[in-house]
């Protein structure tokens, strides 16, 4: 894998005076993940943040071919660019080798995008699709998704006397992509730089489809400082919130194990949108949140451990 | 040498498809139009074709690979009918906006609900203002020229924008029909090499698509989609003379029948042409002065002429094989009537709405369309829409 020193190196194909706001997960994510690529890449994005924030007509951002389409279907459409290819390729139309990469926010990957996703998952095209996860639907004001974590508060699973945020748990993208069967799928953080990287290394590298989710984190919807934006990131994997993992031809490996977990009430505390749950009589949930962290991290350390794959691919 | 077969419509598509040989194709399945994919697939499995052929998940990944694919540089084909159209409605704008030369077949089908899977024209018809070409076929032959054609005039640097080309469900893609194809050899001289502007694949050259455009840019973007469509009027035209000399077949915008001393005429769209050119035949017998005008190119829609086409009819009956409801009639009929309101004597207009959901429509029903004609020819008036051929 490449050196600090080698990327530093490596062309930034996403250019700066783009319009994210700052402290923003996003950019950082796509920044790194290109990083990985390494070779002449066509980017795509599904309408998001990202999407509205680097291509406001006439300006782009983009310093490297990037199309984007719409809300669910930014794996169908990369998944289309990446077909002409292979089609001109074979004809001596095109010499070069490229890559092809897709980025979608939570709600137009593990929601609205999910079976364009799965359809492109599933095809095997030679592509990489990459969630930068932030929890919410950002761009249209902090609605819920099904990535949104549980007990957050949002515009439309707002905190009430009644009800206290969401109230169901974060859905397992990673998981179900990997049952898919593709060579490469990965958690990280943009908190874990080195390894993020080189996931996206390996993901661009494989032979196949390969999924990366990103944790991305958003001041305006977590309700926190600007400067946080990698304290939080890396809080969320200490705590076990969001585990680093991959699973590379059906083997589920950790990539990163603490000794002891870090309360999850650390994590939450300093965001907004969990501030109802530090107020007095709701000890209980706190407790109950914990316990759901610490089994799901339980679970994926004992898939991790039995070494064996679940399902093979090819 | 060219030679005569006998196919379904939908084989037809298929094999021009296999001449044309496209770059990319990405289909889903529905019926009616799931022969065309069928009988494309075979090809690809035999190595008749050099198509990456995607099998997408659903009609909106259809629409949407396309997309990718045409702006990544490839010359694509894909097919639809009916929900399958209606899913892909939001694609189908965004693939005019960015100018993408894909050509579609859709085998007109009838919308749900409640759900059926025979003819009519409520699926194109509910995408006629998405900035595509539309070029409506009556039977085989000209399901088969058109397809071919649509990929010229698709891809005209003063046009680039996608074509749809349309054949009715099951009477034109499902009944085997006898007519002529052109040699492989002429057909990819005809259509030539794809040239692709500002493609996704000119590393050296990246462009950004799919921009962000906000009140100071869409307007204009949206004023030069019409223009391109407005000029597609005439590279329709050079391209039908440009076909008429390969294949001595030779296409307008609309094609008239018995109609120069006609007094009375109708206005169709599809295979229901060759059911009105035949009682037209038989109305004439009986010393009718009726006649009928056939429209191919519905977008842009070819108003000037049909207006002078009509223009010296004391009647005319415009055929909807769709409803626009809420609406005075249906699409026709609305589209044909403006486009006679700037004459100074204009023909008296009624508009029928015909075989909904598939509904037969024979020459009887035709009769009946041109007996209300004259009367109306005679002065009296008829409330538009008529429901031809419905129980009530």
């Amino acid at each position: 894998m490449a050196s600090l020193k080698e990327l530093t190196h490596r062309p930034d194909l996403l250019t700066g005076g783009h319009r994210l706001c700052a402290g923003c997960g996003a950019s950082i994510a796509v920044r790194q993940v290109l990083l990985g690529a390494n070779a002449p890449v066509v980017a795509c994005s599904a309408t998001s943040c990202l999407e509205v924030s680097t291509t406001p007509y006439p300006y782009s951002a983009w310093k490297t071919p990037f199309i984007h389409n719409a809300f669910e279907n930014a794996a169908a459409t990369i998944a289309g660019v990446e077909a002409a290819y292979r089609a001109l390729k074979r004809k001596g139309k095109i010499d070069k080798d490229v890559k092809f990469v897709a980025f979608g926010g939570d709600g137009g990957t593990y929601d609205i995008g999910l079976q364009s996703l799965s359809g492109a998952m599933e095809r095997g095209h030679n592509m990489v699709y990459v969630c930068y996860d932030n929890g919410a639907y950002m761009n249209t004001g902090i609605q819920r998704s099904s990535a949104t974590p549980f007990g957050a508060s949002t515009t439309t699973s707002p905190a009430g006397k009644m009800v206290p945020g969401k109230l169901q748990w974060r859905k397992d993208l990673a998981a179900i992509v990997a049952d898919h069967c593709v060579p490469y799928v990965a958690q990280a953080s943009v908190s874990h730089w080195k390894d993020l990287v080189e996931k996206a290394e390996k993901a661009f590298a494989v032979d196949g489809p390969a999924f990366l989710n990103v944790l991305a984190p958003c001041p305006r919807g977590w309700r926190f400082p600007n400067e946080k934006t990698i304290e939080l990131a890396k809080l969320a994997v200490q705590t076990g919130y969001w585990p680093l993992f991959e699973v590379e031809d059906g083997v589920w490996r950790l990539s990163f194990k603490p000794k002891d977990l870090k309360p999850i009430a650390e994590w939450l505390k300093l965001q907004g949108r969990f501030k109802h749950l530090f107020k007095p009589g709701k000890e209980t949930l706190l407790e109950e949140y914990q316990r759901l962290v610490s089994n799901k991290w339980q679970r994926l350390v004992e898939r991790c451990e039995a070494g064996q794959p679940s399902l093979v691919s090819g | 040498m060219a030679r005569t077969v006998a196919m379904t419509g939908n084989i037809g598509c298929a094999y021009a498809m296999k001449q044309i040989n496209p770059d990319v194709v990405a289909a889903y399945p529905i019926t009616p139009q799931t022969t065309i994919v069928e009988e494309f697939a075979n090809y690809v499995a035999n190595g008749e074709v050099d198509t990456e052929y995607i099998n997408v998940e659903s009609e909106h990944s259809a629409m949407s690979a396309c997309i990718g694919a045409s702006a990544a540089g490839s010359r694509v084909m894909t097919a639809t009918s009916s929900q399958g159209l209606a899913y892909m409605w939001e694609q189908l704008y965004i693939a005019s906006a960015m100018r993408l030369p894909i050509v579609m077949h859709n085998v007109n089908r009838a919308l749900s609900g409640p759900i059926n899977i025979h003819c009519d024209h409520s699926d194109s018809m509910g995408a006629r203002d998405a900035g595509w070409v539309q070029l409506f076929s009556e039977n085989a032959q000209e399901a088969y020229d058109n397809t071919i054609m649509a990929i010229r005039i698709a891809e005209d640097p003063s046009v680039r924008l996608p074509v749809m080309v349309l054949l009715d469900g099951f009477i034109v893609s499902h009944a085997i029909d006898r007519f002529d194809l052109l040699d492989h050899a002429v057909v990819r001289e005809f259509v030539g090499e794809h040239r692709p502007v500002n493609p996704l694949l000119d590393l050296d050259n990246p462009v950004t698509l799919g921009s962000f455009s906000l009140p100071p840019y869409y307007f204009e973007q949206k004023r030069q989609l019409r223009a391109a469509l407005d000029a597609a009027r005439q590279v329709v035209k050079e391209v039908f003379d440009a076909y008429a000399a390969i294949s001595g077949r030779r296409y307008d915008f609309f094609e008239t029948y018995r109609l120069d001393d006609a007094e009375v005429g109708m206005v169709v769209l599809g295979s229901t042409a060759g059911t009105a050119r035949y009682a037209v035949d038989v109305l004439r017998e009986k010393g009718v002065k009726v006649g009928l005008l056939k429209l191919r190119l519905f977008r842009p829609f070819p108003a000037r002429g049909v207006a002078r086409a009509l223009s010296h009819l004391k009647a005319v009956g415009v055929m909807d094989r769709s409803d626009s409801f809420g609406a005075e009639g249906g699409p026709v009929y609305t589209e044909t009537k403006s486009a006679l309101y700037d004459l100074d004597k204009k023909p008296a207009v009624v508009g029928y709405i015909y075989g909904l959901g598939g509904r037969d429509t024979g020459p009887t029903q035709i009769e009946r369309v041109v007996e209300d004609l004259i009367n109306v020819a005679g002065g009296e008036t008829i409330k538009s829409p008529v429901y031809l051929g419905i129980k009530e």
